[in-house]
């Protein structure tokens, strides 16, 4: 190639392949998030409690519970990469926080039922604190987000990703259930704590509480939500998508992905501890095998069937899979375990962006016909 | 050698026994722009690697505006001022151009500020998008440019962070003819205000953009010098033809080029892992 003087450089010849900017969503397109949002938040909020019969209101009110859990897992793993697949730690720490409160607040000053069976003398000095509810209601939050940022600082600080991260999620998920099974006096062993009456005055079982706590839960939920779309559309969020796709890159632009994603994790633990909290009045029961290695497990399972890459997409996943477990496991327990381990890996090697991207999919059919009608 | 931006001494770097760096000395002045050449397999992206903290040397010093850069996470060396592109250009293809580079201006904001909403473009971004000529693909995804736009995005991201040292490895590599040209402009423009090391296999375009040479050769500086010099310097010729070079100097057009440009194999190693 003969080569031109630098002093009289050609003009650039590389036109951009792609130079006409990406038409502009039409209005009914722009207005889609949020009527569909009010639509789902009307649903749940009006439709909901005046249609379903108190027994199905409680369920979905649990459904929601784990869907708090889900769209941590969303945060977490959908959007910064990280498989965190023992989030029922965090789940269970804020149960527990609340149930410890429960607990206490039962005994009217004296010691808890299950204390008294073991021979428990004297309020061990770890539960004090749980007498009073706002103290018990900040540590089902602060408490998980405390824990996951020390994780998160020694592992992610190491450089520990992928398969050894989520496998060391699990392995804390499994220790816990050994420490809550071992501690009988402490924790109610296998049973966990149970038998709750009453929450703020007001009885449990009445169907007016049941149906104001299942309300408390869709708020959080649709506010928790909210809150996690913004975060994901700030810088913040752009730095986190930057993060599950280019860790080492990210680094020589000069941030430390160690603390975008220990703040990431803090925050997903944060809502499972929330989750936790709410769960246990509305349920009525905290217990080792709701957060061991296979409710967490079920919980990822369900985020990937919603589809991961959406935090609405986390949502639907476990509320499908919520109602789908309570139809399936009475008819049988252990074909649903199955059952779920391949619908996993048929939605992750075919439709890796779950329902909600099967409806993304059928909708830019949609409105390509449309657009061509 | 005082007032010198970046100082390279004895450095090595050893992979499994094999040494990679065999005791590396460079000296890069404020301004400079300088060339780093060198067969594939001299050491080149190493030397960059041990000098922006991705590999740790066994020996020797790196000195950044008299600092040391020794045991700096990679993120802390980029705050000091050095930047780099890869040989192979990893730009984040959910992102789009414009958030790219964004993302790489805001590198200075403390985390908190990060959590409030991107409004708008810019002026430092929206005047690299000018530069780098990707204005009209700024809301387009990455993912959707081509390998000569990605590197130009790449060294935008870079120019928004306004870094002290910037280390461009190959950045025409893979290039079609008229992408070098726009490079060589754009490289030209840059090095006017920064101080730029780049790594060049191509002797086209070495001839044409470059004024100061560093080879490196089996881990070892060879020569350094002005690129006539240096191309005319038997030992280089030896390392890039592997026979002393017959004919005169001068004109360095046909067989020569054509064999160096050969010698550029594809590009590959040196990624971020
Ligand atoms: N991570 C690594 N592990 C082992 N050997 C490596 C590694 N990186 C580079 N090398 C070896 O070090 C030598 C120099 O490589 P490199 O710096 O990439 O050369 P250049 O960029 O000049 O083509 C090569 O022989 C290469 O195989
Ligand atoms: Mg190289």
């Amino acid at each position: 190639m003969t080569a031109t003087t630098p002093q009289t450089p050609a003009t650039p010849a590389t036109a951009p392949r792609f130079a006409a900017p990406p038409p502009a969503p039409p209005w009914w397109a722009r207005l889609g998030g949020p009527a569909a949002f009010t639509a789902v938040a009307l649903l749940a909020l009006v439709a909901a409690p005046l249609l379903l019969e108190p027994f199905r209101l409680n369920l979905l009110a649990k459904y929601l519970c784990y869907a708090i859990v889900g769209l941590g897992i969303g945060l977490a793993w959908g959007q910064g990469g990280m498989l965190v697949i023992g989030q029922g730690v965090f789940f269970g720490l804020g149960g527990y926080a609340m149930g410890m409160y429960l607990k206490l607040h039962e005994a009217g000053g004296d010691l808890p039922d299950f204390m008294v069976w073991s021979g428990v003398e004297r309020l061990p000095a770890l539960w004090a604190p749980f007498a009073s509810p706002a103290f018990s209601l900040v540590f089902a939050v602060a408490g998980p987000m405390a824990l996951a940022g020390l994780l998160g600082t020694l592992v992610f600080r190491r450089r520990v990703r992928g398969a050894y991260f989520a496998i060391l999620t699990q392995a804390l998920a499994a220790a816990t259930v050994i420490l809550l099974v071992g501690r009988q006096g402490l924790t109610g062993g296998t049973n966990g704590l149970t038998n709750f009456f009453e929450l703020f005055g007001q009885d449990l079982a009445a169907d007016g509480t049941q149906r104001g706590l299942y309300l408390v839960v869709a708020v959080v939920l649709g506010v928790l939500y909210l809150g996690a779309r913004q975060l994901l559309r700030s810088r913040f969020g752009r730095l986190l998508i930057a993060v599950r796709d280019g860790e080492d890159r990210v680094r020589f632009l000069g941030y430390d992905p160690a603390t975008v994603k220990t703040l990431t994790f803090a925050v997903s633990a944060g809502m499972a501890g929330l989750a936790g909290a709410l769960f246990v009045p509305v349920v009525g029961i905290i217990s080792p095998a709701l957060l061991g290695v296979v409710p967490s497990l079920e919980l990822v399972v369900a985020v990937a069937v919603g589809g991961r890459f959406s935090l609405a997409g986390a949502i639907l996943g476990a509320v499908v899979m919520g109602q789908a477990r309570t139809t399936f496991s009475e008819q049988f327990a252990d074909g649903w375990l199955y059952l779920q381990g391949a619908l996993f890996i048929v939605v992750m090697t075919l439709a890796p962006r779950g329902l909600a991207g099967l409806a993304g999919t059928a909708r830019e059919m949609w409105s390509s016909r449309r657009a061509r009608a | 050698m005082n007032g010198a931006l970046l100082e390279v001494r004895d450095l090595s770097v050893v992979f499994d026994g094999y040494r990679a760096l065999a005791g590396v000395d460079l000296t890069v002045q404020p301004g400079e722009l300088r060339f780093l050449i060198g067969p594939n397999g001299a050491g080149k992206t190493t030397l960059v690697d041990a000098i922006t903290g991705l590999t740790r040397p066994a020996g020797g010093t790196v000195r950044f505006e008299g600092r040391d850069l020794a045991g700096r996470a990679e993120h802390e060396i980029v705050r000091l001022g050095v930047g780099r592109t890869f040989q192979t250009s990893v730009v984040f293809e959910g992102l789009t151009v414009v958030e790219n580079l964004d993302l790489a201006a805001s590198f200075r904001r403390p985390l908190w500020a990060l959590v409030r909403r991107r409004r708008g473009v810019s002026d430092q971004v929206a005047g690299a998008l000018e530069i780098i000529g990707l204005a009209e693909l700024a809301d387009r995804p990455a993912g959707v440019l081509s390998h000569g736009q990605r590197q130009w995005l790449e060294i935008g991201m870079l120019i928004v962070q306004a870094p002290r040292l910037l280390l461009l490895d190959e950045p025409v590599a893979g290039m079609s003819a008229a992408e070098r040209e726009r490079t060589g402009e754009l490289l030209t423009r840059i090095a006017a205000d920064h101080t730029v090391i780049v790594i060049e296999h191509d002797m086209e375009f070495l001839r044409r953009y470059a004024s100061a040479v560093t080879v490196l050769h089996e881990g070892r500086v060879l020569v350094e010098g002005p690129v006539d010099q240096v191309r005319d310097d038997p030992r280089v010729q030896e390392v890039y033809l592997g026979r002393p070079r017959e004919g005169a100097a001068g004109g360095a057009t046909g067989g020569p080029v054509a064999a160096v440009t050969a010698a550029a194999a594809p590009p590959g190693g040196g990624g971020t892992e």
